[in-house]
């Protein structure tokens, strides 16, 4: 594997190499070993979530419901939905890129609490199996929302390993939240100060604070959803007076933060990959890192903007119609310093660029239609339609996968010590732009047309938008395996990776590809503000081995 | 010892086996351990947050029905299990005391001392379950709720109701021993290491962290007790 990559470039000791043997691996407190053991799991789940998605789109592709059945399709869109949220898209900055970056960026040899690092990654995987045996023994029609008294009185299926599979996910994140808290709190290097944070780090504490606060009550929503069904307890049963909407509230409590969980690190990334490639320092450093916090806070009071047409209150509805307009203001301003920060910048269009314009293009058309959703009147209108489906995934895919795939290939170098063949790299961007697009957008339209989500079959008026989403994600499948074959062909056969191939900022790119056990061999001591390129020279032209 | 006070400090730090290699010494160490169980016991607050929650609701809606059935539950146990758990809070920092004086007996026997409380009150918990399971208080479990509904003569408390109540009983109380037994496995385990003198006033980080921890598990018990066992008045 890579350890070949280091003995071709001499006697070096790395985090790769200082250790061999599979129990190096799987004892290890390492955080860049953890980010490498999630970063192997959460790409496992990604093509199970994947592989779900592509039946419900080859469902799709004809009016009638002549692949699935209809309730294999229930089964589909749940197992979709929980994979994809839960062991995906939650865990995939923070705990492979986050985990790996945040004790560099500030200096230290590691998160505060290695051991914790590692045993949410063993809850992860124990979710992970628990959440295998759900699929494998027969799957679970929820839909990823657990509604009552759907979840807790009706169906026959596995709600109850599934809910009890992301109850464990859910510590996972809350210790890796945990750990990020107290990290960045307490192992700064001398001279790192709060100001001083790379917004990367801002991201993630603001992330991780949405993890510890939100997820213990997704968690206790779900055990008792578990326990209505394995010891009939009846807290949410509309049959003894019980009130289902009292589960949504607390459903969205969390799981409206969390959708933010599935953003801010990917805007964390962003303003790495945009600063770097305009040669420029943030624009409006404070305000960004403020709009990071903004959101989270702000997140916590809108969940109720799922529940519209659920029979809450009008008044309830109007205040948090406002509510969630008020998340615009801090996304706008992030969306306007990324673009003053690209102003008079020298841009550079390599791949990791691509995918930063393509997470600020796609995610402006999330939350654009995010307002829309906000606002009462076209709420009702396309509640449960796809409109509401193309939305969210501007947001998760275009958005957030986009940001993941960026910053993947943007710290690639670091993370293998190899570099990415850039002409595979920028098609891919491509495929992946193309893709996306080709498949949400039809969907924006159908939504709008009136067609509803979660069904397995359709009116023929819809079935060219249909067949126009399905091709895109085929496109789209081959924009996500492009990256997988070639980051492993990398391995062995990419150029040797110098310290810091982009010329970037940043602690992690002072200290060489890849790093030592401890990250740097000596302590860091920080006397210059994040983003500083006006004192950095711009890298020669592709990167080579010295 | 009579070297500069930076050279001390380094010894010191070199010395010390509980210093972990990734902190530059044993207060960054100490602070780190100490916010990282602050931050857990915010989430052990938004985890039971969430069943209070679901309480005050239902509370709000069936304030009878529930005076009903918080009146099936004698108070006397339960008011014994409060005295007891704010005894072994005494006995938790009675422990973190002899630990910072280094001595080693008091602090085995203190953690003992916890351990023993904390079982005494799983002990009459469990008499109270039974109760409730002889009573046909249990939800799910041939339930049946026949009461007068306080304040109103002649009428009766709706059962439906009184099995929500139940339900939050046992999902808050259960949660709640859920904790405790967690708390006595933690203490048993200090208890051992401490025997072995694994702690002393230069480390004893675990024994504070684990003493947080059980003063929360109380905390939760201080707000229960009057919600469960004291709504409206009783007979």
């Amino acid at each position: 594997m890579a350890t070949e990559a280091v003995v071709e470039q001499g006697e070096r000791e790395t985090y790769l190499n200082a250790v061999y043997g599979l129990k190096s691996w799987l004892l290890t407190t390492d955080h860049k070993r953890i980010a490498l053991l999630y970063l192997i799991s959460i790409t496992f789940f990604f093509f199970i979530g994947g592989f779900f998605a592509l039946l419900i789109r080859l469902e799709l592709l004809t009016p009638g419901g002549d692949l699935v059945t209809a309730d294999t399709y229930n089964k589909l869109f749940t197992m979709h939905g929980q994979i994809m949220v839960f062991f995906f898209l939650i865990p995939s900055i923070p705990a492979v890129l986050g985990n790996f970056l945040i004790p560099m960026m500030i200096g230290a040899k590691d998160l505060a609490f290695p051991r914790i690092n590692l045993l949410s990654w063993y809850l992860y995987v124990a979710a992970g199996l628990l959440m295998m045996y759900t699929i494998l023994a027969g799957g679970v029609d929820t839909g990823w929302t657990f509604y009552t008294p759907l979840s807790t009185e009706f169906l026959t299926t596995n709600v109850a390993t599934s809910a009890i599979s992301i109850f464990i996910a859910g510590f996972s994140s809350i210790f890796t939240g945990l750990n990020f808290i107290v990290t960045i709190h307490r192992m700064r290097a001398p001279g790192m100060t709060w100001n001083r944070l790379p917004l990367f780090v801002w991201a993630h504490y603001a992330t991780s604070l949405i993890q510890i606060l939100g997820t213990p009550v997704l968690a206790i929503s779900l055990t008792l959803v578990a326990l209505e069904r394995l010891l009939h307890l009846g807290i949410f049963n509309p049959a003894l007076g019980g009130d289902p909407l009292l589960f949504q509230h607390l459903f969205w409590f969390y799981s409206h933060p969390a959708v933010y969980i599935m953003i801010l690190p990917g805007m964390g990334v962003v303003s790495e990959v945009v600063c770097c490639f305009s040669r420029k320092r943030i624009f409006g450093y404070k305000a960004m890192a403020l709009a990071l916090l903004g959101i989270a806070v702000v997140g916590f009071l809108v969940w109720a903007h799922h529940m519209f047409v659920a029979g809450i209150s009008l008044y309830a509805a109007l205040i948090f119609s406002l509510l969630s307009y008020f998340v615009a203001v801090p996304s706008a301003i992030k969306v306007f310093n990324w673009t003053a920060t690209m102003y008079k910048g020298s841009i550079r269009y390599d791949t990791p660029m691509l995918y930063a314009f393509g997470f600020i293009g796609l995610f402006t058309i999330g939350g654009l239609t995010g307002l829309f959703l906000a606002s009462l009147g076209i709420d009702v209108h396309v509640t449960d339609t796809y409109f509401v489906v193309a939305h969210f995934h501007y947001i998760m895919v275009g958005g957030m996968v986009m940001a993941y795939l960026g910053g993947m290939h943007f710290y690639w170098p670091k993370i293998s010590g190899r570099m990415y063949p850039e002409a595979w790299g920028k098609l891919a961007a491509l495929l992946v732009f193309v893709g996306f697009n080709l498949t949400f957008f039809p969907q924006f339209i159908l939504g709008y047309m009136g067609m509803p989500r979660r069904y397995h079959a359709y009116p023929p008026e819809f079935q060219i938008l249909n067949v126009l989403s399905t091709a895109g994600a085929s496109i789209l499948a081959i924009g996500y395996l492009l990256p997988m074959v070639y980051f492993l062909w990398s391995m062995r056969y990419g150029k040797p990776a110098p310290a810091n191939p982009w010329g970037a900022a940043g602690l992690e790119w002072q200290t060489p590809s890849p790093p030592p056990t401890f990250n740097f061999d000596e302590q860091p001591v920080v006397t210059w503000d994040a983003y500083n390129y006006d004192e950095i020279p711009e890298p020669e032209e592709v990167p080579v081995a010295h | 010892m009579h070297t500069s006070p930076a050279v001390v400090v380094d010894e010191h730090a070199h010395d010390n086996p509980a210093l972990l290699h990734h902190f530059s010494d044993e207060r960054q160490q100490k602070n780190a351990a100490s916010l990282g169980m602050w931050i857990f016991l915010a989430t052990e607050v938004m985890f039971f947050g969430g069943m209070f929650c679901a309480y005050l609701v239902y509370r709000h809606w069936y304030f009878g029905d529930f005076s009903a059935a918080s009146q099936t539950i004698a108070i006397l146990p339960g008011a014994i299990n409060t005295a007891i758990l704010i005894c072994s809070s005494l006995t938790v920092v009675l422990a973190v005391r002899a630990a910072q004086l280094n001595r080693r007996s008091q602090l085995v026997f203190w953690l003992l001392s916890t351990i023993v409380l904390g079982l005494v009150f799983l002990g009459i918990k469990g008499y109270e379950y039974h109760d409730k399971f002889v009573e046909h208080h249990v939800p799910g479990l041939n339930f049946s709720f026949v009461e007068a509904l306080p304040g109103h003569v002649g009428a009766m408390a709706n059962p439906h109701h009184a099995e929500i109540f139940f339900s939050l009983y046992f999902a808050l109380t259960g949660m709640h021993a859920l904790h405790m037994i967690i708390g006595v496995g933690l203490f048993s385990f200090l208890a051992f290491e401490a025997w072995r003198g694994r702690y002393t006033s230069n480390y004893y980080t675990p024994v504070e962290n684990s003493g947080l921890y059980w003063h929360f598990v109380d905390i939760i018990w201080i707000y229960l007790f009057p919600l469960i066992y004291l709504i409206d008045r009783h007979k």
